[in-house]
């Protein structure tokens, strides 16, 4: 007897290996949890310099683990870090930071225009777009009702 | 003459050889379980390239060579060549073939490729369309992540069910019987099946209801059963993919003890983090040429079915929502008279 789509997606759900959940959040909370670390010390570092307000010193942390993880990506080290990571290592800044340099790296080989600089925001640009027009209703809702 | 047997199997009474066959494989490959069978290798996954296309198309050009050293062929003397890939317009097997002056079909099966032109090769030189004809595919796991998936260094997790394409190639040639070399009996093309898997990252599942189809329709075509093989082996179904197989095939009568799996025998999943085993054109492409072909020639094997699947869809489709076709392809493989036991 063959099965019909609906009796076979019984039979391959029972089959799929399950995510160990358990130990990801684990893994995830502790190296997130480190990345937000490393940005304390750095915002602790930076307040301290002479004329640094808080918000500089704030950019600057952001700056400065944005170009940490652009690094880390380029010598192939930050989807190590991801592959035992996961989310710890997707949400933070340098998650995204990550997601611009890799494909931005990947597509070299198609030349600069039409590689790098075209597909540079394949795995970005729809958390830019949906991010800007989500900032632009709450804004329309901050001037009209607040 | 009607070689036809029942609905889709094609009997090939002369019986071609394969003449010569080479695998090569890339690191990861190599130090896998069966890494000591893989003679031929590189460390360097670029191959000596500059891009990971022209890397994949490397590797083919050296997997051909190679072969065809063995099988001891001037390029003018073969008179078809079967090839394809997973990149886009089979661009690894077209570059491959540049310098070779031999007549070239393109095609494209997905994973089911070495299965798919090692039956159309054999069936041309029965036919006596061709004297000789090759039978090639590869995979590469840096063109492929980044046709199908995500940039290379981008930080992403694999799904557990998700499977690591094989960089690696294989190639046979095929010709007129020789006694003393592995013959190809029978041919099974199959059916397209799809049942509605729209996981990319299940590819396993998505391709087994093809592999049941193919492998019950040859069963009954040709009144046998897995017993009457030394083993029953499928091209990149993985841990899941494998389990669902078996079950497909039980429902319909058919229990199939001897199977083996190339997607579960390259690779240790545990060691080498793979989640659910290989994948890609090159996984049953260079466990065929690398292990099966010598141990059929060896006579540890006598008579195996080799059974590449396929998985049909492309980025386009899968964002599309479309569900994942999958097909199979059969090859009746007989050891050489003199080394059967």
């Amino acid at each position: 007897m063959k099965p019909t789509a609906e009796q076979y997606k019984k039979i391959y759900r029972a089959q799929m290996p399950k995510s160990k959940t358990g130990v990801d959040c684990l893994c995830a909370f502790t190296v997130g949890g480190m990345i937000c670390m490393i940005g304390q010390v750095f915002l602790g570092l930076y307040s301290g310099i002479q004329g640094v307000d808080k918000d500089t010193a704030a950019l600057l942390t952001s700056a400065t683990l944005i170009a940490l993880s652009a690094l880390l990506t380029g010598f192939g080290v930050y989807d190590r870090i991801s592959s035992f990571a996961g989310a710890g290592t997707l949400v933070p800044i340098t998650g995204f930071a990550n997601a611009v340099v890799s494909p931005a790296l990947e597509f070299k080989s198609e030349g600069y225009v039409l590689g790098t600089g075209a597909k540079m925001f394949i795995i970005a640009g729809p958390v830019l777009v949906y991010g800007v027009a989500a900032s632009v209703v709450a804004g329309l809702i901050w001037l009209l009702f607040l | 003459m009607n070689k036809r047997v029942g609905r889709s199997t094609i009997e090939l009474a002369s019986r071609p050889s394969i003449l010569g066959y080479a695998a090569y494989v890339g690191k990861k490959e190599h130090m896998g379980p069966l890494g000591r069978f893989f003679e031929n290798y590189d460390p360097d996954t670029t191959f000596g390239m500059d891009t990971w296309e022209k890397a994949e198309s490397e590797l083919q050009r050296r997997t051909f060579s190679l072969a065809r050293q063995k099988a001891g062929l001037e390029n003018d003397r073969i008179d078809i060549s079967f090839a394809g890939d997973l990149l886009n317009q089979c661009i690894a097997s077209g570059y491959s073939s540049r310098e070779n002056g031999i007549p070239f079909a393109g095609l494209y099966g997905a994973c089911s490729t070495m299965a798919e032109s090692l039956a159309l090769a054999s069936a041309f030189v029965d036919a006596q369309f061709a004297c000789v004809a090759s039978a090639q595919t590869s995979s590469h796991f840096c063109t492929a992540e980044r046709q199908f998936r995500f940039p290379l260094e981008y930080g992403g997790v694999r799904a557990p069910a998700s499977q690591w394409t094989v960089t690696g190639s294989g190639c046979c040639f095929v010709g007129p019987h020789q006694d003393d070399k592995v013959s190809v009996e029978r041919i099974c093309f199959g059916r397209i099946r799809d049942l509605g898997v729209c996981d990319i990252n299940n590819m396993g599942s998505a391709m087994a209801p093809a592999a049941a189809d193919t492998l019950v329709q040859f069963f009954s075509d040709t009144g046998t059963c897995a017993s009457d093989y030394s083993a029953v082996v499928t091209g990149d179904l993985g841990e899941v993919g494998s389990e669902i197989l078996s079950r497909l095939c039980v429902m319909e009568g058919y229990e199939i003890p001897n199977h083996l799996d190339c997607g579960k025998m390259i690779f240790d999943p545990e060691k080498q983090k793979v989640k659910a085993g290989g994948s890609g054109c090159g996984c049953s492409a260079s466990v065929l040429c690398g292990y099966l072909l010598p141990e059929l020639e060896r006579g540890r094997l006598t008579r195996i079915l080799f059974m590449a699947t396929g998985a049909l869809m492309s980025p386009t489709s899968f964002q599309q929502g479309e569900s994942i076709p999958g097909v199979a392809h059969l090859v009746v493989l007989a050891a050489p008279k003199n080394s059967r036991k």
